[in-house]
């Protein structure tokens, strides 16, 4: 445009049409790759570092132990992240904000002790257990949204109050039993242990979303060209659900090995799926990442600002809460150990480790989910080699350093590269 | 120097005022910001509003715009007296503010930011196609120079980043539209851009209120100049009656500045593009 604070006009332009995929419609394919190879370039690296990550991590432990990356094994891990993932999945919330919550972990054990309680103690029906540990959840965040936006106090201060409060309610509802457990028939223990997807449903699970995904996006470049805007090509879109179905389908073929698709995973995953569109398409969602990048903003454009932080702190309660309850039904028990430190900083360094900003606006659903595979992975891999959790805790930490390290040095990259 | 008022002529004036202030005033604690300020904007109207820093006109534009209420004084829209209580009253009463800072949300892409508050679609499901759509008419109207609506806005230029907050203020369709300090971080060319923006949004007969500090950018695209010292009206000029001596000695409230002087001394007046930074 200018000529004298910018690069020329030519220029400027066919390097941001390249920034987007959708706009390098006559390329197809190759288009495609380019513009993902500059974007990496530029610092813009996604949810690259934790894929890369991934398997990293399953070479590694493979080279150690070939069983590492069996189904069974595989199976066990996709269980075993499903109460960390869900709780992480709202830490991403209170993140895009900007904002922290450090008493997930308490609150997930404080939900667990309460439908336990209820449920195996005082033989309550077992939905109304569920839902007074979810609602717990939810109150507990409206509260910490109703005093961070009344009163003032910092998230980091009321959560931490917070984190301390619940662990001795915790106590107090647990009273002097200790540990209860969950009978294994439990349709709880069952949900999280015992349920998986037949092999027929899941293959037909797959190409459905696969479908629903192809149709989507095809309807998608229809509504685009019709309205004259650059679309994505259908080669991509198809390339795109090729690999999709590809990958799914052997990924449910080498689980399917074993036990197969877990209710409690398609659950999570599905969660994730439900998240990431609430967060990318509706209002709801674009006001909570204008909040995150620039409050003052938002406010200046009349979003009600206050409902954005309530609502997305309940949402935090509540999934930490659902998460406690996944480990109820997972670990069929709970005790005054339920909760502690280990899930709390577990749940946030995933949704870091997945390439959530800690200063609000960036990231997305999906870092949960990939975030708590790295640490379930990393996880399962040190118990099978068989380390001290001295160990385990330090791996997780220098983990947590790396992620967050990359994440600067992309920022450095972005900076330099002129895309914030 | 006493109030000036230069009266007449211009197209614009003849025409109901689209918002009017009578009398405002407006104290912060012991400070008097405001006292009996009249102001006036006519549709397809540019009036700068100029003054020496802490003169009162960031005050009075926030008054307008709804951030602050005036403790006393008359505020009409289209001839009808409103009050206005709240940033989103003034927008629905169709004022519409490019503030200094700009206010751009910088994670979001341009289209997030142009219909931030006021997206499209049915409930709370967004029409990306729809948003996308108008944005690019709204830039084009504007003669807007921005490769893709779909990088966050961090990646813009400043001059982009000043026309995606001029875009915004035009989504709800207001009947004015104020500036605060659009130019004042801006390089020669962005600032030419600017400025032709500020003329488009007269041809599409919109009042335009434009504080600056830099006289060149005044004179050039200003139909009135009010000129506000001390948080009162100091005086009121048609742009093309006035010099930039006289400006300059009303802003600073003495015809024997120094400043002035010597501006008068060095520039001969048909030339001149003077700039006064206080
Ligand atoms: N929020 C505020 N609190 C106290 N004083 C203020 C506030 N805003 C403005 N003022 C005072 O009001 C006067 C006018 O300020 P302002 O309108 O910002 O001037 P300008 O924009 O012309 O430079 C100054 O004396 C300033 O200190
Ligand atoms: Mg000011």
């Amino acid at each position: 445009m200018s000529t004298t604070r910018t690069a020329p006009t030519d220029e400027t332009a066919a390097r941001a049409d390249l920034i987007d995929e959708r706009l390098a419609q006559d390329t197809g394919l190759r288009g495609a790759a380019d513009a993902f190879r500059r974007r990496v370039r530029d610092g813009d690296l996604g949810l690259l570092p934790v894929v890369v990550g991934l398997f990293v991590i399953g070479l590694v432990f493979y080279l150690q132990d070939v069983t590492y990356l069996s189904s069974s094994n595989l199976v066990n891990i996709t269980l075993n992240a499903v109460p960390y993932g869900i709780i992480a999945v709202g830490v991403v919330l209170v993140l895009l904000l900007g904002e922290i919550d450090l008493s997930v972990g308490s609150i997930s054990g404080l939900a667990g002790s309460i439908t336990a309680v209820l449920v195996v103690q005082q033989g309550q029906p077992l939905v109304l257990g569920l839902l007074a540990g979810a609602g717990t959840g939810a109150v507990i965040g409206i509260a910490y949204g109703l005093i961070f936006t009344k009163i003032g106090v910092p998230s980091f201060v009321i959560t931490l109050a917070g984190l301390l409060g619940f662990v001795g309610l915790q106590y107090v509802v647990l009273g002097d039993t200790g540990t209860i457990n969950l009978p294994r028939t439990s349709p709880l223990a069952q949900f999280a242990r015992e349920d998986f997807l037949s092999p027929a449903v899941s293959y037909v699970a797959v190409v459905v979303v696969v479908v629903a995904y192809a149709l989507v996006s095809i309807i998608g470049i229809r509504r685009r060209t019709a309205a004259g805007l650059p679309a994505q090509s259908l080669t991509l879109v198809l390339g795109k659900s090729a690999i999709m179905l590809a990958g799914l389908g052997f990924l449910t073929y080498y689980l399917n090995i074993d036990r197969g698709w877990g209710f409690a995973v398609v659950f999570f995953v599905a969660l994730v799926v439900v998240l990431d569109l609430v967060l990318r398409k509706t209002t709801w969602g674009r006001h909570l990442y204008a909040v995150g990048g620039n409050v003052e903003a938002a406010r200046r454009s009349g979003i009600n600002v206050n409902w954005i932080y309530i609502s997305a702190f309940s949402l935090t309660g509540l999934l930490a809460a659902t998460g406690g309850l996944m480990f109820l039904a997972r670990l069929t028990s709970v005790s005054q150990a339920s909760g502690s430190n280990d899930v709390n900083l577990t749940a946030i360094a995933a949704a870091v480790i997945g390439g959530v900003s800690l200063f609000g606006g960036r990231g997305s659903a999906y870092s949960a989910l990939l975030g708590v595979l790295v640490l379930t992975a990393i996880n399962s891999g040190l118990n099978r080699i068989g380390v001290d959790s001295s160990v385990r805790y330090i791996v997780t930490g220098a983990v947590l350093l790396l992620a967050v390290s990359i994440d600067a040095i992309a920022r450095r990259a972005r900076a330099s590269s002129g895309r914030g | 120097m006493s109030v000036a008022t230069h009266e007449s002529g211009s197209p614009a004036q003849t025409t109901e005022p689209v918002l009017e202030l009578t009398g405002i005033g407006k104290h912060f604690g012991a400070v008097q910001a405001l006292a009996g300020v009249d102001f006036r904007v006519h549709p397809g109207e540019v009036v700068a509003l100029v003054g020496d820093n802490g003169a009162g006109k960031s005050t009075l534009v926030k008054i307008m715009s709804g951030v602050y209420q005036a403790d006393s004084g008359r505020m009409r829209v289209e001839g009808r007296e409103v009050h206005v209580h709240s940033p989103s009253a003034a927008q629905s009463l169709g004022i519409a503010t490019v503030f200094q800072d700009l206010a751009l949300c910088d994670n979001l892409d341009v289209v997030g930011n142009l219909f931030l508050g006021s997206e499209l679609g049915s409930n709370a499901w967004m029409d990306e196609v729809a948003m996308e759509k108008e944005s690019w008419r709204l830039l084009r109207e504007l003669g807007a120079k921005i490769p893709t609506v779909r990088i966050p806005v961090a990646s813009l230029s400043g001059g982009q980043r000043q026309t995606v907050a001029i875009a915004r203020s035009l989504v709800g369709s207001p009947k004015v539209v104020m500036l605060d300090e659009p130019t004042a971080a801006l390089g020669v060319a962005q600032t030419a851009e600017v400025l032709n923006l500020v003329e488009r949004l007269r041809e599409q007969n919109l009042g335009v209120v434009l504080i600056s500090h830099n006289m060149a950018d005044v004179q050039a695209v200003a139909d009135r100049i009010v000129v506000l010292r001390l948080g009162r009206n100091e005086a009121e000029f048609r742009t093309v009656d006035v010099t930039t001596e006289q400006l300059v000695a009303a802003i600073t409230g003495a015809s024997d500045n120094v400043v002035a002087e010597r501006h008068a001394r060095r520039v001969p007046p048909a030339t001149e593009t003077g700039e006064v930074e206080a």
